[in-house]
């Protein structure tokens, strides 16, 4: 059992986390700030039934995630389209390797990944599908385990590894396509 | 997350090997593993086995190294500074709801 009082002082801190993965989700500031709210209320009247000791973060994530996927979610659906089956592995790895300059070191392909800007990045992750977003925002923006966003999202483990695995070959078509139309891939190559 | 870094020549010792060739594995098998093998959430022996190979395979080190730098690239570029009046929003719900309760 946990005290109400207490909350606060435990929870504040994860505001800026939250408002971010919110953010991602409902791609939308106004949203993204009323889900934050949301969440804080629902975690809050809740608390009496968060385990002290146990993952804070978590409990708070598992929380935004369901208000997200119950409340925001049904407002604005997008199809849910990913074809990441003739996705490689390695994709984005390939697109950017130049003309084999495989060396030690820093490679030109670590290189060439620092020109993605912020808004590259976040325009890619707001681009994958529902399922996936959420998958790697856990995963690769918050560093969860796959344990844990099993827990948070109430999906067996099986299902959560093939969305995070998924979910990033998604990302990297994504990255690549962003990096075409800003010129960082080349244009032509299609498949390699 | 992940497993803790004690005891790996005890846990590689102790493993009953499912397969023959346990502690030999190639590029195929490795790129394979190479998501599951960042995330921390290989068994100790399996991430033994990838380690001994990525320690003899250049190309291999160079699609881990990039992984590596995506995964950090991915967690830095995606963060939002909090709105003020969010802050102070969530402060007085939560205030509004305490005094409500109060009642």
């Amino acid at each position: 059992m946990a005290d109400q009082e207490q909350f606060s002082d435990l929870a504040m801190e994860y505001m800026s986390a939250l408002y971010t993965a919110a953010l991602r989700m409902t791609r939308n500031p106004a949203d993204a700030e009323d889900l934050v709210q949301e969440t804080y209320l629902k975690a809050y009247r809740a608390f009496g039934s968060f385990e002290t000791g146990t993952n804070l973060k978590a409990w708070l994530y598992r929380i935004l995630t369901n208000t997200y996927i119950n409340s925001y979610r049904a407002k604005k659906r997008r199809p849910e389209i990913a074809d990441v089956e003739d996705v490689e592995d390695l994709y984005l790895y390939h697109h950017l390797s130049g003309d084999g300059s495989a060396g030690l070191g820093r490679s030109a392909e670590d290189e060439a990944l620092d020109r993605f800007t912020d808004t590259d990045v976040k325009a890619a992750i707001e681009s994958l599908p529902d399922s996936f977003r959420i998958a790697v925002l856990l995963a690769d923006v918050e560093g969860f385990s796959y344990k844990e966003i099993a827990d948070i999202t109430d999906v067996p483990i099986g299902t959560v590894m093939s969305r995070i695995h998924r979910g990033r070959k998604a990302l990297q078509k994504a990255l690549v396509d962003v990096g075409r139309a800003r010129g960082l891939v080349g244009a032509s190559d299609e498949a390699r | 997350m992940g497993q803790k870094g004690d005891g790996v020549d005890d846990a590689a010792a102790t493993v009953s090997a499912p397969e023959p060739l346990a502690g030999f594995v190639g590029c195929d098998e490795t790129i394979e593993r190479l998501y599951f093998y960042l995330d921390g959430e290989l068994t100790e022996q399996r991430r033994i086995e990838i380690t001994r190979h990525l320690d003899l395979c250049g190309p291999c080190v160079g699609a881990y190294g990039f992984e590596s730098e995506l995964r950090k690239l991915v967690a830095s570029r995606c963060h939002d500074r909090v709105p003020d009046a969010l802050r102070q929003r969530v402060a007085e719900a939560l205030r509004d709801e305490s005094a409500a309760a109060a009642d």
